[in-house]
């Protein structure tokens, strides 16, 4: 018998909770706020689906109903994803270890 | 056009890509090395999209038009925003992911073929069960991100809103989108589907309501793990590998942040989650106490006892935020390091609104991050150290925690502030805090009260210095 896709997806879902446990414990509390908006930035990954969902529309009307849900959720995903990432790049560049030639 | 499998191999790298990302934050040396990791693979995934649909029409136009929209304000908003102002940007960001993750949900029940999921009225049952998972969730995150929003940006009260019933109606609403769920997947009905998205926006607005602005790093953190199962959802019913990775990830790195933060204060998730806190004991402790005396002192005092001290440790808490006293706190350390004073600042797991709170508005201030240490690495220093400067801190401080089990912070890991040899305690009031009870540390023999602003009181020790 063959086995449903359905059940390698979740497969991987399983495993990438558990891969998702160990690394996030080992995050340093200090960077917990940068985790924060880098977890939100690489969720927004879910601008592939709307990316689809985007181009789902006919060459005659690029626009119908599906479409425009599809294009408000890229630009709502960018906000996301440009926010996200270049704030955790601002927040990261912050975190200095002390200088030894202390005057 | 690319191969199904070929995409799907590179989503498999884009995920493990961002894997890499959430690794790279165990050291802050290799943070940015992991930021940029988590870009590659968003890049990845976006280019791998455009390949495999190959559509490259007006359509294609249309969404780099708003991606570049979108990505404009995200990078405006990214170098704009104080640090100050962290979580409340974090918690908008959530609702976007929420609302994001409605948008894709709702375009493929209405277009199902562009999806490979069927056909409208006759969609696949395991992608309808996984889309309206993920719509639910997606809108809950939405308008409880809202909301966590607005309480934060101070629009709405922090304190806790109740009301009679308040936890049956919930229960009442949970159980009904379980049963909105079933039906819509038996039906395909698209007026279930729609009544399930508004229940669902209604709940997410309940459920945060009650729960007052002191508990908002564990409400940030599950909106976080929140988005992150909404994606996940999204996910399966996309048959997207890099979603499902995501989703999975994002979903556990939230639920241990609220983990984290409820041992910080050593309550259960549901005593957050049921909310009221601090609204409920106020009568018990503001009115029935006598008038305790306490010393309270000027900013000359605070430097002289500084200045002959040999080792300071700093406690900051959410009141530094408040009054960005970061920048002057640095300051006044850097000066007392000139006169071989050694300064350490001690960080407790709840100390702001949200996880890590602290550490990136000193971080801001210029403090090297190895100055800064966790509540178990500092607390037995203590009873070795001169002065505690606790600025903007006040139930994470109370020895009250430790020794009467009838108060409701009991148990709550605090820092042993009162072991130093003298406290300074900037405040500006003896106003009870978040918690509603008194701080047993103000009428200690050994803690001055310095009444101030703790920007003003902080400059003003360091023109004493």
């Amino acid at each position: 018998m063959e086995i449903d896709p359905l059940i390698f997806r979740l497969s991987i879902f399983i495993l990438s909770i558990f891969v998702g446990y160990y690394v996030v414990w080992s995050v340093t509390p200090s960077l917990h706020t940068p985790l924060m908006s880098v977890t939100n930035a690489i969720s927004s990954v879910i601008i592939v689906g709307a990316i689809i969902a985007g181009l789902s529309g006919n060459v005659d009307s690029v626009f119908n109903i599906s479409s425009t849900f599809g294009f408000l959720a890229i630009a709502l995903a960018a906000i996301n994803i440009f926010g996200g990432f270049l704030v955790t790049q601002r927040m990261l560049a912050m975190y200095k270890k002390k200088k030894k030639d202390k005057k | 056009m690319i191969s199904a499998n070929l995409s799907a191999i590179f989503y498999l790298v884009s995920g493990v890509l961002f894997i890499l990302a959430l690794r790279g934050l165990s050291s802050p040396e290799t943070s940015r090395q992991g930021n940029f990791f988590g870009i590659l693979g968003m890049i990845i995934a976006v280019t791998v999209t455009f390949l495999s649909t190959g559509n490259f029409s007006t359509g294609f136009v249309f969404v780099l038009i708003f991606i570049l929209v979108g990505g404009s304000i995200g990078a405006f908003i990214a170098y704009r925003i104080p640090m100050t102002a962290m979580p409340e940007l974090v918690a908008g960001f959530h609702s976007l992911v929420g609302l994001a993750a409605v948008f894709v949900a709702i375009s493929a029940f209405l277009n199902p073929e562009a999806f490979n999921l069927g056909y409208p009225g006759n969609i696949k049952l395991g992608s309808l069960i996984e889309m309206s998972i993920g719509a639910a969730v997606g809108a809950i995150t939405f308008s409880g991100s809202i909301i966590a929003f607005l309480k934060l940006q101070g629009i709405m009260s922090g304190s806790p809103i109740t009301f009679k019933g308040q936890h049956p109606l919930n229960a009442i609403i949970l159980i009904s989108i379980i049963i909105l769920i079933y039906l819509l997947c038996s039906t395909q009905s698209s007026n279930l589907f729609w009544i399930l998205l508004a229940v669902s926006f209604l709940i997410g607005f309940l459920l945060i309501i009650p729960i007052g602005g002191a508990d908002m790093p564990v409400v940030i953190s599950m909106l976080n793990s929140y988005s992150g199962w909404a994606a996940a959802g999204i996910g399966f019913t996309l048959e997207n590998t890099a979603l499902i990775i995501t989703g999975a990830l994002v979903g556990s790195s939230g639920a241990i942040l609220s983990y984290i933060m409820c041992k910080g204060m050593n309550r259960s998730f549901f005593n957050v989650i049921l909310g009221g806190f601090g609204a409920t004991d106020e009568k018990s402790s503001t009115s029935s106490k006598e008038q305790r005396p306490v010393k309270s002192g000027n900013a000359d005092d605070a430097a002289f006892l500084m200045k002959n001290a040999s080792s300071v440790i700093i406690v900051p808490g959410y009141g530094m935020a408040v009054a960005q006293a970061q920048h002057a706190l640095r300051e006044m350390v850097d000066t007392l390091k000139k006169n071989d004073i050694k300064v350490s600042y001690a960080i407790h797991p709840v100390a702001g609104r949200m996880p890590g709170h602290m550490n990136v508005l000193l971080a801001e201030a210029n403090v090297p991050y190895d100055e800064v240490f966790e509540l178990e690495e500092i607390n037995n220093d203590f009873a070795n150290a001169d002065v505690a400067f606790v600025i903007g801190a006040n139930d994470v401080t109370n020895p009250v925690a430790k020794t009467d089990p009838q108060s409701p912070i009991y148990g709550m890991p605090v820092l042993d502030v009162e072991k130093c040899k003298s406290v300074l305690f900037v405040k500006r009031s003896l106003s009870p805090g978040y918690a509603g009870i008194d701080n047993d540390l103000f009428y200690k023999e050994n803690t001055l009260m310095l009444f101030a602003d703790a920007k003003k009181m902080t400059e003003d020790i360091t023109k004493n210095l």
